[in-house]
């Protein structure tokens, strides 16, 4: 084989792009979606192409939207916890914890600091879930097939941890106003210490078999990048900001539940390509581990939700001997407790970005209005100016980092 | 979050410069609120954004709700947020109906703020408010040709009819 045979058969030289034919010229408008398995949803992409280059994208929605702020208003405040936490199905303890919040800043109701506590540990662990199903499904998408496996191994972990706190694997329901539904069962404290030094290992993994991939790299270096200043400009919030090289995060800018107790860094990316945006998401992992461990390790005594029996139920126990705690018992189940009139937009940082939950009270025992301001809807927006000019094969990679999640942007 | 007194100062200020913009203001659990005329409510925005002092330059979120059967009905809501001195401004616009079947309208702020593109169309969907120079007014999360704004308190909750195995022969043709 000669030197310029062999060249050719390991493909390293890469000819440059021969001129169009005339007939690829045509513009083509194609539906991307929304049954698509790289639209990670029912996500619907109008595009228009030529040739391979897409020349403008525009994504239409709402094929999921299932009313759920609607019905919100038809519920008492306490049964609206379980609806919210569909909307953005990979991020429920995010979801309940910006209405709880919002809910709780209407009543000024203190939160003790064990359930403040055993929130961050639940989130931390929801964030680490939300970013391991992120890994997994945009490696996919680029793929890395078994990444996908791997990642769902982890996550599964972390489901079962919440199984062995809540219940349920999914939409657990946990936390609640004024601390969360109860305290953590003996030993969880251990395995949930042992997984996040297990996956600070498995992220070690993950980095070994990504980060210096050629296949990876040559599909997300230089792709998808849009200045800080535009992201800012579009709302856009998040890992997908971070990687722009703007540290904005919530939990250090403004500290919320009990999150200035604890040591942690802000990944930021340099150049802002989807290749930032992963690893920004990765290194959230770790740190997230890091929180979880700093959490179980001070956890404070103490109880795990207010002692308020005008909006937390009172211990089982007690109804049996207790008349007081048998009506509490009775006025909040039936009726609920009813919130003072007054509006509230709380923002906590979820795994996307952003998540405010605005509720509007009107003195009675259901919200007159619950809004979330899904970080998924809003960072939408910015991933036509990501794919205008690209390929369509870094449309998918730009989709994927983006990380929509349908059930959020819809609602 | 600016507390009382600053928030008094940003209302003076927003009042002398864009006069009449101002029509109150509301600090209720260190939630700093400055209720805006709707007329004026792009140009208290743009002095909001613009002022160096002020710099509320990232609009966090643009929702709306209706406040049945007060008066006025409608309410759109501007969280505004200045991410150096990490301070929410909550800025509300207050919207009679206008009644006869007539929509309630608002000055878009997409020009000031695109991020508010998918917003105010989502505002639009839901409690039929018109943004007036919004680029692209459609329905967002309902289908087009859908009728009724679902979010207005007076839109009962349910209603729509699900097409099941056992129920589809009351709707005769339905695959049509």
């Amino acid at each position: 084989m000669s030197a310029e045979e062999r060249t050719i058969a390991t493909g390293v030289t890469v000819e440059p792009a021969q001129e169009a034919p005339a007939e690829s010229e045509e513009l083509l408008t194609i539906n991307f979606g929304p049954h698509h398995p790289a639209t990670h949803g029912v996500l619907r992409l109008l595009v228009t192409l030529r040739g391979e280059e897409v020349l403008d994208a525009h994504p239409y929605i709402g094929y999921v939207h299932t009313g759920i702020e609607k019905s919100c208003e038809d519920k008492s405040y306490w049964k609206v916890i379980p609806l919210v936490e569909r909307m953005d199905y990979l991020a429920y303890y995010f979801n309940a914890m910006a209405f709880c919040m919002a809910v709780e800043r209407l009543l000024d109701e203190e939160v003790p600091a064990r359930a403040q506590y055993l929130r961050v540990i639940h989130c931390e662990l929801n964030r680490i879930h939300s970013h391991l199903v992120w890994l997994g499904t945009s490696a996919l998408d680029l793929g890395a097939i078994s990444i996908f496996w791997y990642c769902f191994r982890e996550r599964d972990k972390v489901l079962d941890l919440f199984e062995y706190s809540s219940g349920q694997r999914m939409h657990t329901r946990y936390v609640q106003v004024g601390g969360v539904i109860e305290d953590i069962p003996a030993g969880w404290a251990e395995k949930a210490l042992a997984f996040t030094y297990e996956m600070e290992e498995r992220v070690g993994q993950y980095e070994a078999m990504l980060d210096r991939n050629e296949i990876f790299l040559q599909r997300t270096k230089h792709v998808g990048i849009v200045p800080e200043q535009r992201l800012l400009a579009l709302g856009v919030t998040g890992p997908l900001l971070r990687a722009a090289g703007n540290p904005w995060d919530l939990r250090k800018a403004a500290p919320y539940s009990s999150y200035d107790d604890f040591d942690f860094r802000i990944p930021v990316g340099t150049v802002g390509d989807c290749y930032d945006r992963y690893r920004v998401r990765v290194a959230e992992i770790r740190e997230s581990c890091a929180i979880v461990r700093q959490a179980i390790e001070g956890l404070p005594e103490g109880p795990y939700i207010t002692t308020n029996r005008k909006v937390a139920l009172p211990p089982r126990h007690e109804l049996a001997t207790s008349m007081e705690a048998l009506i509490h018992h009775f006025k909040l189940v039936t009726e609920g407790f009813r919130v003072p009139p007054g509006e509230a937009y709380l923002p906590i940082e979820g795994p996307r970005g952003e998540l405010g939950c605005f509720v509007v009270a009107d003195g009675s025992a259901k919200p007159a209005r619950v809004h979330m301001r899904d970080p998924s809807f809003v960072n939408l927006q910015a991933l036509r100016e990501m794919v205008v000019g690209g390929y369509v094969a870094d449309m998918i990679t730009n989709l994927a980092m983006l990380d929509p999640i349908l059930g959020g942007i819809d609602r | 979050m600016p507390d009382a007194t600053g928030l008094e100062l940003i209302a003076h200020d927003l009042g002398e410069q864009v006069p009449g913009s101002v029509t109150g203001t509301e600090h209720y659990r260190g939630i700093a609120t400055l209720i805006v005329d709707p007329g004026r409510v792009v140009a208290a925005l743009r002095w909001l954004r613009d002022t160096p002092n002020q710099a509320y330059a990232f609009l966090a979120s643009l929702h709306g709700s209706d406040y049945l059967p007060e008066s006025p009905r409608f309410g759109v809501h501007y969280e505004l947020l200045n991410m150096d001195r990490v301070e929410r401004l909550h800025v509300k616009a207050l919207l009679e109906e206008p009644g006869d079947g007539e929509l309630p309208e608002l000055d878009s702020c997409v020009e000031l703020f695109p991020t508010a593109d998918f917003q105010e169309r989502e505002l639009y969907d839901m409690f039929g408010i018109r943004f007036r120079g919004h680029p692209d007014l459609r329905r967002i999360l309902m289908p087009e040709e859908y009728e009724g704004w679902p979010q207005r308190r007076d839109f009962p909750v349910g209603g729509e009819p699900v097409l099941f195995t056992h129920n589809e022969h009351r709707t005769p043709r339905w695959y049509e």
